[in-house]
């Protein structure tokens, strides 16, 4: 009863980088709250494979559904389960990520419970809070904190009365850390069966094509990124160079990407990716808040940028005023003729 | 086959465009400086519903909305872009909703409108960003669901086969009617008003406009009561501004920034 669950999502035996994120976020919960932490991973022959992705970030208890109805993700069998489980174990708390099947799944569980889900959380705490109308007051709630209304503002959402306090995270915006203190690490394979009817099993998956990602953008330690301001197709090339020999990655505002410069995974933002890079140099971009939202974390910000007012220069450690045509090729030749 | 389709569509603030006035000096959110359009992933919506209804003789699309009286006019522009019918859910029990009272009103509305085999909705509305009302209705109906779509190819025997983008890659998967779909942003746009069309409803009232008790719901499970989410506050976004080192564009100060960053072990 009361513990913090993460369900953590897999793509063949591999689980995502989301759901470790949210097993530290988890676990920092739990042990505020003073309850274990556990995970459920449900897919097809993840026994043996995923228990050591998953217990190093301190789950008390992981529960593994390993059954050839669970993969490729369909909506109904993964409800089921959590359905299923949550009806048993009452858990406080449910994580997810804000992912596709975050998305599929998280709505269609807590649905089913009656219990509210908080979407694309970028902070989550623990605290109090009194109900205005009937002065009652709760305490040890989940704050469920996320951009609303375009990201022109921050919500704080609670869920007083209704359990499991649901809420789902985009990927990159916690951090994942193996757990220095000790957790149980117990392991349980429940029966799927037990859980999912056969007619649950009506959608049929009949293609399922995952590509390797091209680029380890939200794992960069230099990010350099292009907006509108680069002017062409040809100005934000120029920023690949620059990042290649940075041993960095290339991003990008949405503006570029709705350009057409650059893929859409390259975006950063509140609807792109979020990085915490140790440097981030913005390159034309004006920094509105969507933007910021996905790189404000950055420890240095440079910023390239033809206005000398632009948004972005505010949260800067270094603002060059100056086009990138012209800033960009210099980066790159004093670079090389100074770092050997 | 003929096909009774429904599709969810919401009126939004248009948060795109958002001006200074936009927000209030509390940090609250200024609704009447933003214009209201159709949901923009709804519109995506109603093309899949419309071609489908081309494909399949015989079949209708009504356009479901629930907001103030306003909102209105979403389903009239549904009529417009070809759709047959609509209904409009208007009650001030409904306000406040979040997204599982919203879904309980739309799921209840669906049951009286009856024997529906396909509800198209958006993959997420703008102002919410929640992407969970499909999801929530599909659960509510006991409906299948095919969220993240991007074409609904066809239908046959009772299926729909549809392609959706999966995180990194694409998925093509069969799902049994009756099936909730939600379409991305990215799908085929919908095609413009029709000048017959407009011409045909400019005048004519909404077919349906329904309260809590014309769908027979239980106003307890409507509006705020409905509603598990509470917001505790809002607040504006501020940023922390920092001290910050200023450079021009001259080869002397970006080389001087370049030993700088060096020197630190900042890059290298
Ligand atoms: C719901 C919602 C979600 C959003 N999500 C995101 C998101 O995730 N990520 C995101 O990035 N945006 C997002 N946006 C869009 C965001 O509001 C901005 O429109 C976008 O970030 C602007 O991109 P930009 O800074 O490249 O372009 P602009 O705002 O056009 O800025 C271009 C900048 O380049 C400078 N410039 C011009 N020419 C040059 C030159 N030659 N050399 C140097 N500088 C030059 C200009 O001074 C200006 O500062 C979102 C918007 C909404 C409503
Ligand atoms: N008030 C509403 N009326 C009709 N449809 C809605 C309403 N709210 C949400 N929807 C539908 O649900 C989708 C997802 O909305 P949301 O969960 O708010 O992001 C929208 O794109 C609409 O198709």
């Amino acid at each position: 009863m009361d513990n913090v669950f993460v369900y953590c999502e897999t793509e063949g035996a591999l689980v995502a980088e989301v759901s470790q994120e949210l097993l530290t976020k988890g676990r920092k919960l739990a042990d505020e709250l003073g309850v274990e932490l556990h995970a459920i991973a449900a897919g097809s022959g993840l026994k043996g494979k995923v228990e050591q992705q998953i217990l190093p970030y301190g789950v008390d208890k992981l529960f593994v559904f390993d059954d050839p109805v669970l993969f490729p993700y369909t909506s109904a069998p993964h409800t089921d389960i959590l359905v299923g489980l949550f009806r048993e174990e009452k858990p406080q708390i449910c994580l997810m990520g804000a992912t596709v099947i975050g998305r599929d799944l998280g709505p269609r569980v807590s649905s089913s419970l009656t219990s509210g889900l908080t979407a694309d959380c970028t902070q989550l705490e623990i605290g109090s809070y009194t109900e205005a109308r009937t002065g009652k007051e709760y305490k040890n709630l989940l704050y469920q904190i996320r951009p609303a209304f375009g990201g022109n503002i921050v919500a704080t959402i609670v869920n007083p009365d209704h359990r499991p306090q649901m809420a789902t995270v985009r990927s990159g915006v916690m951090q994942k850390a193996v757990y220095a203190g000790s957790a149980r690490g117990e392991v349980v394979y429940p029966e799927t069966g037990k859980y999912v009817s056969p007619e649950a099993c009506a959608v049929k998956v009949l293609d399922h094509h995952v590509e390797a990602a091209r680029h380890n953008l939200k794992g960069a330690s230099i990010v350099v990124a292009g907006g509108f301001g680069c002017g062409s197709k040809e100005g934000f090339d120029s920023l690949f160079e620059l990042a290649g020999l940075l041993h960095g990655e290339v991003g990008a505002s949405r503006a570029a990407v709705d350009a057409g410069w650059c893929e859409p995974d390259r975006q950063i933002g509140q609807t792109g990716v979020t990085v915490h890079p140790k440097v981030y140099i913005a390159c034309g971009i004006s920094g509105q808040i969507q933007h910021i939202a996905g790189m404000q974390d950055s420890k240095i910000i440079i910023s390239i940028n033809s206005d000398p007012d632009a948004p972005i220069n505010q949260i800067a450690d270094y603002v060059i005023t100056g086009t990138v045509e012209e800033v960009v090729p210099k980066l790159i030749k004093y670079y090389k003729k100074n770092s050997k | 086959m003929n096909l009774k389709i429904v599709v969810l569509a919401k009126q939004v603030p248009d948060t795109r465009n958002v001006g200074k006035d936009a927000m209030t000096p509390e940090g609250t959110v200024n609704r009447a400086a933003l214009p209201a359009i159709f949901n923009p992933d709804d519109l995506n919506a109603l093309e899949q519903a419309l071609r489908l209804k081309e494909a399949n003789p015989g079949s209708t699309v009504g356009v479901l909305t629930m907001g103030p009286p306003r909102a209105a006019e979403i389903v009239q522009q549904g009529l417009f872009r070809g759709a047959d019918t609509g209904w409009l859910l208007t009650d001030r029990l409904f306000a406040g909703s979040d997204t599982l009272a919203t879904s309980y009103a739309l799921a209840t509305a669906i049951q009286k409108i009856g024997g529906v085999d396909l509800v198209i909705g958006g993959r997420q509305a703008i102002d919410g960003d929640t992407a969970q009302v499909g999801p929530q209705v599909a659960q509510k109906l006991g409906y299948n669901q095919v969220t993240y779509a991007e074409e609904i190819l066809g239908i046959s025997d009772g299926k729909a086969t549809v392609r959706r983008h999966i995180d990194g890659g694409v998925e093509l998967v069969e799902a049994p009617l009756p099936l909730l779909v939600t379409v991305n942003g990215s799908a085929a746009p919908c095609r413009p008003q029709h000048a017959k069309l407009v011409m045909k409803y400019k005048k004519s009232p909404v077919p349906a406009q329904w309260s809590v008790a014309d769908i027979g719901g239980d106003s307890a499970q409507c509006g705020l009561s409905g509603s598990p989410t509470k917001v505790k506050s809002i607040e504006n976004i501020a940023f922390q501004a920092k001290e910050s080192k200023t450079l021009t564009a001259s080869d002397a100060d970006v080389e001087s920034l370049v030993k700088e960053l060096l020197a630190d072990k900042i890059i290298g």
